[in-house]
C-alpha cells in the first residue's frame, strides 16, 4: 500500500458563536503513526471527524495526499475512520460488516469475499464471521471494526481514541497489534487520544491541542523533555512550574522566583522580566537537612507539607518560599522516608530546568 | 454554503408541502370561513354572534362543556382506585388492573354505544332486573348520561396509565428521606406524593376531556344531537358546506384542543421528575390485610363489569335475534355475521385498504420527518415536526370538514367527481390524524440508532441516501412497524373524518358501515358483528405492536454494546 501524506492548512471551526478549532496548520509524514492528545474538549476529535468529511465545513484547506478534499463528502474520501464505540452494524454480520464498504464499491462477489477473508484472518478474526456484532467481546468488536477500515484500502487510517472502551490489559495488547498492522500496511494514521500513556508509547509524532489551540507538534520525548509552554509541561507529566525573571549577575544567568528563591542556570539563555522555570520532579534529589551546611549553590531549603508513596517511588511536596514543589525520591526496602513537616534540602540539577516565555 | 444537502432539501420541501396541503390549508380554510361573513365576504364576528345568540348552540355548547368535564370525574373515580392499588400494595390482581387498562381501547366508544343502550338503557337488561327486583330504575343512559358514562368507560386508560407511571416513577427514597425529616401519613402524602403524581394524572386527564370533548360518534348514535360535534356535523350535512355555523363550532372544538394539550404540556413542563430519580424502584409497598384485599377486589369486579359490558353487549347484540324489552336476546344465531359477510363485504375490505394505506403514508412520511429533523441542518426543520404533532389538535370532524371546503371545487379529471369525495382524499385524512403518534414512533425508532453507525457507512464510501436505504432504516424497522400497526388499528375505526368525507356506500368503511346498520333497529345485529370484526382487527394490531416493541427492546438490551447512543 502506497503512504499517503496529510496536509492541514490554517483549518478553523466555529459552532455558533463557539470557536472549536483555531486556524490549526499541520503537516503529517507519508507512513507516520501521529497522534493528537489533549483534554476533553480540545478539539481533537473534532480536527480528526473533519479529516474525515464530517461536520460543518471548516475554513481553511485540508490535502490528502495531492488531492484537497474539504470540499468532499465523507463518501468519496477514501479516508478510513475508526469510531469510539466502534459503530458496528447490529443488524448485520460480522462478515456482512465488513464486506459493506467492498458492496459500495461494487466489486464482484467473488473478489469481495477473497478480501474480507483477508482482512478477517489479518485481525484473527476468521472464526467469527458468522456472528453478529453483539455476541463478540469488546477486543473482537474493535477488530472488527478495523478490518471493516482496512479492507477497503483506504489512503489513510483516522482512529477515534479506539482504546478507551477497552479494559486496562486488552488496551496495552491492542495497542501493540494496531502500531503492529500500522508497521505492516505503511498507512498514514492519525490516533486520537486523552490519555499521554497511550500518546506516548504509540506515537512517532504528536501534537498537542487545548481549546483547539495547537500548542506544539513533535516526538513524545521532544514534547516531554522541551516544552514549549504551561500547558504542554503540565499535560505531558508532572511539572514544577515557577514564575519569575532570568536575571544576569556577571556571567552567571540566575533564576529569579518568589520569596527570594534562586536558581542558577546552565548555557546561555537571555535575560526575561516574565519567565517561567520548569523542572520535573525526578530532577530534585531531597535529603536530611544538614545543619553544619550552608545552604549551596542548586539547593534550595523547605519543609514536607505532603507524602504520597506511589509504591515506585515517593512523591512528596515541599513548601519553599510559599511554593509547592514536587520532588520524587526512588524507594528502596529500609531506605530513610520524609515525614509531613520535616524539614528537607532539595537538590536541582541546574542542567534539567528549563525557561519558558509566559 | 459549500456542501448544501440538496437531497435532504428536496424531501424536507416535499413534506412541507405535503402538510401544508393536507392539514395547514384546510384547518386554515375552516378558520377564515369562520371569521367571514357568508355574503360580503369581508371580516367579521357576526358568526359568534350568531352562534352564541342561537339558544340550540349554546345549549350545546354548555353541554360538551359538562359531558367532557364529567366524563374527566368519573373516569378519575374509575382510574385513581386502581393506580392507586397497583402502585402501593403488593397485590395480585396488579397484572388484571392492566388488562383493565388496555381493553377498553381496542373498542372505539361508538361501537359499544348501542350495545352499552342495551345493557343499562331504560329498557335495558339491567334496569328490567333492578325493576324486577326492587321497583326503581336507574337513568344510566338518559341524554348526556349516557355519553358520559360510555366515553368515561372507554377513556379512563388515559388516566389509570399515566397517573400509574408517574407514581412507579417515584422513588421510595424520596418517601424515606421525608420520613427520616419526621414527615409521615397525611402529610406526606400532600407534600410528597401528590404533588409528585400531579402531572401525570393532569396530563391523562386532559387528554380525556380533549377526546370526549370531540368525539362524533359517540353522541351520534346515542341520539344524543345538541352537543357541539353532532351539531357541526348536521349543519354540515343538512345546510350545506357555505354554512358558516359548522366553522364556527369547529374553531370552538379546535381551541379547546389546543387548550387541553396546552394544559397537558404545562403540567410536564420543568417536572421530568423521572431524569431526577432514576431507576425508582416505586413507593413502598406494603401487603394487604385480609378484608382490604376483599375491598380492592370489590372495586375491581365493579370496574371490570363496566369495561367489559359494551364488548359483552356487542357480542350478544352480534349473535342475538331479537332484543327488546328483555335481560338478553330471544335467541342466538350466526345470521348477522352471514350478512355482514355476503353483503357488506365491502366494509372490511375498503378499510383494510385505506387503513393498510393509510398506516403506510404514515410510517413513510413518520421516518422522513424523523429523519429531517434530527439528522440533517435543514433551516426550518423543526416546523415539520410542530405542524405534524399539530394534527394532535385537529378533531376528524374538523379536519372532514377543511377537506371538504378545500378540495371540493377541485374535480378529478377521469370522472369530473369532486376530489373532496374521492376516497384517496379520506386516506390521506385517516393518515394526518395518525401522523403525530406515527411519528412519535419513528422518531424514538430513529434515536436509537446511533449517529456513528450512519457515519461510519459513510466513511466506507455509502452516499446520504444508501446509508440511510442499508443502515438507518433497517434499524429502524421494529420501531417502523409498531407505528405502522398502531395507525393501521386506528384508522381502522376513525368515525369522524370519515362521515364527513364518504359519498357513497361502496367507498364506506367498517366505521362508517357500524354507524349506518347502528341507525335501525333491525341493523343492530349486522352493525354489532361488524363491531366485532372492528374489535378483533384493532385488538390483534394492539397486540402485534405490543409483541413488536417488547421484542425491539430485548434485542436493544443485547445489543447495547454496539449501538450505545454517544451524545454529540
Amino acid at each position: 500500500m502506497e503512504s499517503t501524506p496529510i496536509s492541514i492548512q490554517r483549518v478553523g471551526l466555529a459552532f455558533g458563536q463557539h470557536q472549536v478549532l483555531k486556524d490549526i496548520s499541520l503537516e503529517i509524514a507519508p507512513g507516520e503513526f501521529f497522534a493528537f492528545l489533549g483534554p476533553s474538549g480540545s478539539g481533537k476529535s473534532t480536527l480528526l471527524r473533519l479529516i474525515a468529511g464530517f461536520g460543518p465545513p471548516p475554513s481553511g484547506r485540508v490535502l490528502i495526499g495531492r488531492d484537497d478534499v474539504t470540499d468532499l463528502p465523507p463518501w468519496k474520501r477514501n479516508v478510513g475512520m475508526v469510531f469510539q464505540n466502534y459503530a458496528l452494524w447490529p443488524h448485520l454480520s460480522v462478515r456482512r460488516n465488513v464486506a459493506f464498504g467492498l458492496e459500495e464499491r461494487r466489486l464482484p462477489a467473488r473478489l469481495i469475499r477473497e478480501k474480507v477473508d483477508a482482512a478477517l484472518q489479518l485481525v484473527g478474526l476468521s472464526e467469527l464471521s458468522d456472528r453478529r456484532p453483539s455476541q463478540l467481546s469488546g477486543g473482537q468488536q474493535q477488530r472488527v471494526a478495523i478490518a471493516r477500515t482496512i479492507v477497503v484500502e483506504p489512503r489513510v487510517l483516522l482512529l477515534d481514541e479506539p482504546l478507551s472502551n477497552l479494559d486496562a490489559n486488552l488496551r496495552v495488547r491492542m495497542r501493540r497489534d494496531i502500531r503492529e498492522l500500522q508497521r505492516r500496511l505503511g498507512i498514514t494514521t492519525i490516533f486520537v487520544t486523552h490519555d499521554q500513556e497511550e500518546a506516548n508509547t504509540i506515537a512517532d509524532r504528536m501534537a498537542v491541542l487545548n481549546d483547539g489551540v495547537l500548542q506544539q507538534v513533535g516526538s513524545p520525548m521532544e514534547l516531554y523533555d522541551q516544552p514549549t509552554n504551561r500547558f504542554v509541561a503540565h499535560f505531558l507529566g508532572t511539572a514544577n512550574l515557577i514564575d519569575g525573571e532570568v536575571r544576569e549577575e556577571g556571567e552567571q544567568r540566575v533564576f529569579v522566583g518568589p520569596g527570594g528563591l534562586r536558581l542558577a542556570l546552565d548555557g546561555p539563555h537571555p535575560r526575561q522580566e516574565q519567565a517561567i522555570a520548569m523542572f520535573r520532579p525526578q530532577n530534585l534529589r531531597i535529603h536530611a537537612v544538614d545543619e553544619a551546611d550552608r545552604p549551596a549553590d542548586g539547593q534550595i531549603r523547605g519543609k514536607v507539607e505532603h507524602r504520597e508513596f506511589l509504591g515506585g517511588l515517593i512523591r512528596y511536596s515541599v513548601l519553599v518560599a510559599g511554593l509547592s514543589i514536587v520532588v520524587d525520591d526512588e524507594h528502596q526496602r529500609g531506605r530513610r522516608s520524609f515525614e509531613i513537616g520535616d524539614d528537607v534540602d532539595l537538590w536541582l540539577d541546574r542542567a534539567q530546568i528549563r525557561i519558558l516565555t509566559s | 454554503m459549500r456542501r448544501i444537502q440538496w437531497g435532504p432539501a428536496g424531501v424536507g420541501l416535499s413534506l412541507a408541502l405535503f402538510l401544508l396541503i393536507f392539514l395547514v390549508i384546510p384547518i386554515a380554510k375552516v378558520v377564515f370561513v369562520a371569521f367571514v361573513d357568508p355574503y360580503t365576504g369581508d371580516f367579521t364576528l357576526v358568526n359568534f354572534q350568531d352562534f352564541f345568540a342561537t339558544s340550540l348552540f349554546r345549549e350545546s355548547f354548555w353541554n360538551s362543556l359538562y359531558v367532557a368535564s364529567m366524563a374527566v370525574v368519573l373516569a378519575t373515580i374509575m382510574a385513581v382506585p386502581l393506580a392507586y392499588f397497583t402502585t402501593r400494595f403488593n397485590f395480585g390482581g396488579s397484572v388484571l388492573i392492566q388488562t383493565l387498562g388496555v381493553i377498553p381501547l381496542i373498542m372505539p366508544p361508538f361501537v359499544g354505544a348501542v350495545a352499552m343502550q342495551m345493557l343499562f338503557g331504560s329498557n335495558g337488561s339491567v334496569n328490567l332486573l333492578l325493576d324486577d327486583w326492587f321497583g326503581f330504575t336507574i337513568p344510566f343512559m338518559e341524554g348526556l348520561n349516557g355519553v358520559i358514562l360510555v366515553e368515561s368507560i372507554h377513556y379512563f386508560p388515559f388516566i389509570l396509565t399515566n397517573l400509574s407511571a408517574s407514581l412507579a416513577n417515584i422513588d421510595r427514597s424520596l418517601e424515606e428521606s421525608a420520613q427520616n425529616l419526621g414527615c409521615s401519613g397525611m402529610r406526606l402524602f400532600r407534600r410528597i406524593v401528590f404533588p409528585l403524581a400531579m402531572p401525570g394524572y393532569i396530563a391523562g386527564a386532559s387528554l380525556v376531556f380533549l377526546k370526549v370533548f370531540d368525539d362524533l360518534g359517540t353522541p351520534l348514535l346515542l341520539n344524543v344531537n345538541n352537543m357541539l360535534a353532532p351539531q357541526a356535523y348536521l349543519r354540515i350535512t343538512s345546510i350545506g358546506i357555505t354554512d358558516p355555523m359548522g366553522y364556527v363550532i369547529s374553531v370552538i372544538l379546535v381551541l379547546f384542543s389546543i387548550f387541553s394539550l396546552w394544559v397537558s404540556f404545562l403540567a410536564f413542563r420543568g417536572k421530568d421528575y423521572s431524569s431526577v430519580q432514576k431507576g425508582g424502584g416505586g413507593l413502598l409497598k406494603r401487603d394487604l390485610r385480609l378484608w382490604e384485599k376483599a375491598g380492592a377486589y370489590a372495586v375491581i369486579f365493579v370496574i371490570l363489569s363496566l369495561v367489559l359490558a359494551p364488548h359483552l353487549g356487542l357480542l350478544l347484540l352480534s349473535f342475538g335475534t331479537v332484543w327488546s324489552f328483555a335481560v338478553l336476546p330471544d335467541g342466538f344465531t350466526l345470521e348477522h355475521y352471514a350478512r355482514v359477510f355476503e353483503s357488506s363485504y365491502q366494509y372490511i375490505t375498503n378499510t383494510l385498504l385505506y387503513a393498510g394505506l393509510a398506516a403506510t403514508i404514515d410510517v413513510i412520511l413518520g421516518t422522513a420527518i424523523a429523519y429531517v429533523v434530527w439528522r440533517t441542518q435543514i433551516v426550518g426543520r423543526k416546523w415539520l415536526d410542530y405542524t405534524a404533532t399539530a394534527a394532535l389538535a385537529v378533531p376528524g370532524l374538523v379536519l372532514g370538514i377543511g377537506y371538504l371546503r378545500t378540495f371540493f371545487d377541485f374535480q378529478l379529471p377521469w370522472s369530473g367527481q369532486p376530489l373532496a369525495t374521492w376516497w384517496v382524499i379520506l386516506v390521506i385524512a385517516l393518515s394526518v390524524r395518525r401522523l403525530p403518534y406515527a411519528l412519535r414512533a419513528c422518531v424514538a425508532a430513529l434515536q436509537q440508532v446511533s449517529v456513528t453507525l450512519e457515519e461510519a457507512a459513510e466513511n466506507l464510501g455509502a452516499t446520504k441516501r444508501r446509508s440511510v436505504w442499508r443502515i438507518v432504516v433497517p434499524l429502524m424497522s421494529g420501531g417502523i412497524l409498531a407505528g405502522f400497526v398502531t395507525s393501521f388499528a386506528t384508522a381502522a375505526v376513525e368515525l369522524s373524518a370519515t362521515l364527513m368525507l364518504v359519498s357513497q356506500q361502496s367507498d364506506a368503511p367498517l366505521s362508517y358501515g357500524i354507524y349506518v346498520f347502528m341507525q335501525s333497529a333491525a341493523g343492530r345485529g349486522p352493525g354489532a358483528a361488524l363491531g366485532i370484526v372492528a374489535v378483533i382487527i384493532v385488538g390483534l394490531g394492539t397486540y402485534i405492536s405490543h409483541r413488536v416493541i417488547e421484542r425491539g427492546k430485548r434485542q436493544r438490551d443485547s445489543g447495547r454494546v454496539v449501538a450505545e447512543v454517544v451524545p454529540t
